[in-house]
C-alpha cells in the first residue's frame, strides 16, 4: 500500500544502477557516530584479533603499515540514506590479517575505541570483502571518519564499517552490536534494504 | 556504551497531517495523526517516505519534536535549498494530506523521564528539534532534573519554538535557555569553549549531554565538552546532515 504524495515529483529519475533502493547520491562525506570523536594517537594504536579459544593476534600501528597494502575503490551506503560512489581507500585486507588465525567461529564482533561495537558474519570479512583502512583519498584517515584506522566493509550498510576500530573478537554465536541492539538490522544488506530489524 | 533494546518490526504507517505551523520563514512544524502509533522517547526519530505518482519514492529521517501523545507525531522540518524532500514537507504538504512514516527509530540519543541527572542540551539550528522534545517531556512528566539549553542559531528570527522557549525559560523551574547568535548583534560568534563553560554544567556534576545539529557543529561542541573534562560516554550526539 503506497500513499501517493500529490505534487511530489522527486529528483531526476535517471537509472542509477549503482544506487541501492531508498538511497540518494551525495558528494560530501557525512559523518555518523553516537558520541564524540575519540582521538587515538598512532603510537598507542593496536589492533587485536581474539579467537573463541582466547588466542590473540595483535599488530601495532607500525606493524600494520608494513603489511601488504591494497587500494580499494568502492561505493559506500549509509543507513541514513546517503551513498557515495567510487571512494578510494588504502589499507590491509582482512584476509592478510586472518592468515594465521585458526578459528571455528562463524561470527565476528568489531570493537572500537570509545566502546562502539558491531557484529558481522566472519565470512563477510574474508575473500577480498573487507579491509582495515588508514587512508582516504590519498590522505591519512581523519579522526571524524574513523582515523587512524577503521574497518571498511562496503557491501554492508556503513555502520558495519566500524570507525576507530581496535579489534575483532570471534564468536561461536551471533550477538548484536551497538546499533543492532537498538533495533537496526542484524546483517544490513543495502541492496535488500535491511535497515531495521524485520526488514 | 550502554545498550538500549528496541525490538519488533518497523512497518510503514499512513500519517495524515492534522496541524501545521510555521516556526519561521524556512521551517515548519507538522503534526501527524498516525493510527496505531506505539509511542516513543524524546530524542528518537521517524523515517518519512514520499511516493510520486509514477511510484518513485524518497525517504528521509526527522526527529520528533514532542513527547509521545497517543497517535500524534510531531516533527519540525527545515527547508534545504534544492532539497528533494524538505521543501515538499515545508511548502507543499497540506492539512488532510498523508505521507508514510515509520518508527520510532534510535535507542541511544534519548532522554528518559526517569532520569534525574542534570542535563545539558546543545543545539545548532534545526538540531534543537529532538532537544525540544526532551524539554517538553521533562515538563510533561514533572521531572525535576535541572536542564540547560544552549541554542546556537543565526539570528533571533531563526529561532524555533521562540514563544514557547521564552515562556518555559520563565515558568519551567530548573530550565535555563541561552542563545548564541552567529549572525546577529555585536557579539555574533560561533559557539566557543567560553559559551559551553559558562552556560553548561561543570563536568563534576556528571550531566547527561545531548548535542545535535549539523556535523561540523556537533564535532566542535563534542570536542569542547571532552576538553572541558566531560566523560565521552556521557556525551551523546546526533548529526543531522552533511553540512
Ligand atoms: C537522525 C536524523 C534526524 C534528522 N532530523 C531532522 C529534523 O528534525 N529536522 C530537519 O529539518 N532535518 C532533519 N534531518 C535531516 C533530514 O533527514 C534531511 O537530510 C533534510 O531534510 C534534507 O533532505 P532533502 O531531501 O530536502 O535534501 P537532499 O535532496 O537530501 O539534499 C539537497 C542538498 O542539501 C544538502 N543537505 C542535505 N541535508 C542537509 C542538511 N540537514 N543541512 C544542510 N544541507 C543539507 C545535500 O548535501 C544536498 O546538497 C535529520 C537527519 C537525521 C539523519
Amino acid at each position: 500500500m503506497a500513499t501517493l504524495s500529490p505534487g511530489f515529483r522527486g529528483r531526476s529519475r535517471e537509472a542509477e544502477p549503482k544506487l541501492p533502493p531508498g538511497q540518494y547520491l551525495t558528494h560530501d562525506f557525512p559523518v555518523l557516530s553516537a558520541g564524540p570523536t575519540p582521538k587515538v594517537p598512532t603510537e598507542r594504536y593496536e589492533f587485536t584479533i581474539g579467537t573463541e579459544t582466547g588466542e590473540k593476534h595483535s599488530w601495532s600501528w607500525d606493524e600494520l603499515l608494513k603489511l601488504p597494502a591494497e587500494t580499494p575503490t568502492v561505493d559506500i551506503h549509509c543507513v541514513t540514506k546517503w551513498s557515495k560512489l567510487g571512494t578510494s581507500w588504502k589499507g590491509v585486507s582482512l584476509d592478510t590479517l586472518f592468515e594465521d588465525v585458526e578459528s571455528a567461529a562463524d561470527y565476528a564482533m568489531a570493537h572500537s575505541y570509545g566502546g562502539y561495537t558491531t557484529n558481522l558474519p566472519l565470512e563477510d570479512l574474508l575473500d577480498g570483502q573487507a579491509w582495515l583502512v588508514y587512508e582516504f583519498d590519498g590522505e591519512p584517515l581523519h579522526p571524524e571518519h574513523g582515523g587512524p584506522v577503521r574497518l571498511l566493509v562496503p557491501h554492508l550498510y556503513f555502520w558495519k564499517s566500524a570507525k576507530w576500530v581496535r579489534g575483532i573478537s570471534l564468536l561461536l554465536d551471533d550477538e548484536p552490536g551497538f546499533w543492532e541492539a537498538a533495533g537496526y538490522h542484524d546483517y544490513g544488506d543495502p541492496w535488500r534494504e535491511q535497515r531495521y530489524q524485520g526488514d | 556504551m550502554a545498550r538500549a533494546a528496541v525490538s519488533g518490526r518497523l512497518s510503514w504507517r499512513t500519517a495524515t497531517l492534522v496541524e501545521a505551523r510555521a516556526e519561521n520563514a524556512s521551517a515548519r512544524t507538522l503534526v501527524f495523526d498516525v493510527p496505531g502509533w506505539p509511542g516513543h522517547l524524546a530524542g528518537q526519530h521517524v523515517d518519512v517516505r514520499l511516493t510520486a505518482d509514477d511510484g518513485y519514492t524518497a525517504q528521509r529521517s526527522y526527529s520528533m519534536s514532542a513527547p509521545a501523545d497517543g497517535a500524534r507525531v510531531e516533527i519540525t522540518v527545515q527547508t534545504v535549498a534544492d532539497g528533494e524532500v524538505s521543501p515538499y514537507l515545508v511548502d507543499v504538504l497540506a492539512v488532510g494530506d498523508a505521507v508514510e512514516l515509520r518508527g520510532p527509530i534510535g535507542g541511544w540519543f534519548v532522554w528518559r523521564p526517569e532520569q534525574l541527572d542534570p542535563v545539558l542540551l546543545v543545539a545548532g539550528g534545526s538540531g534543537v528539534v529532538p532537544l525540544m522534545a526532551m524539554i517538553r517531556a521533562r515538563r510533561k512528566h514533572h521531572n525535576r532534573s535541572v536542564f540547560r539549553l544552549i541554542y546556537s542559531v543565526r539570528t533571533p528570527d531563526d529561532v524555533y519554538y521562540a514563544d514557547e522557549l521564552r515562556r518555559r525559560a520563565r515558568d519551567d523551574h530548573g530550565l535555563e535557555v541561552t542563545f548564541v547568535y552567529t549572525r546577529f548583534g555585536e557579539d555574533a560568534h560561533r559557539i566557543s569553549v567560553a559559551d559551553v563553560n559558562t552556560h553548561g554544567w561543570p563536568p563534576e556534576l556528571e550531566p547527561a549531554c545531548f548535542v545535535c545539529g549539523p556535523t561540523g557543529f556537533v564535532e566542535t561542541v563534542a570536542d569542547i565538552l571532552v576538553a572541558l573534562g566531560h566523560d565521552p560516554r556521557r556525551v551523546r550526539t546526533e548529526r543531522f546532515g552533511p553540512s
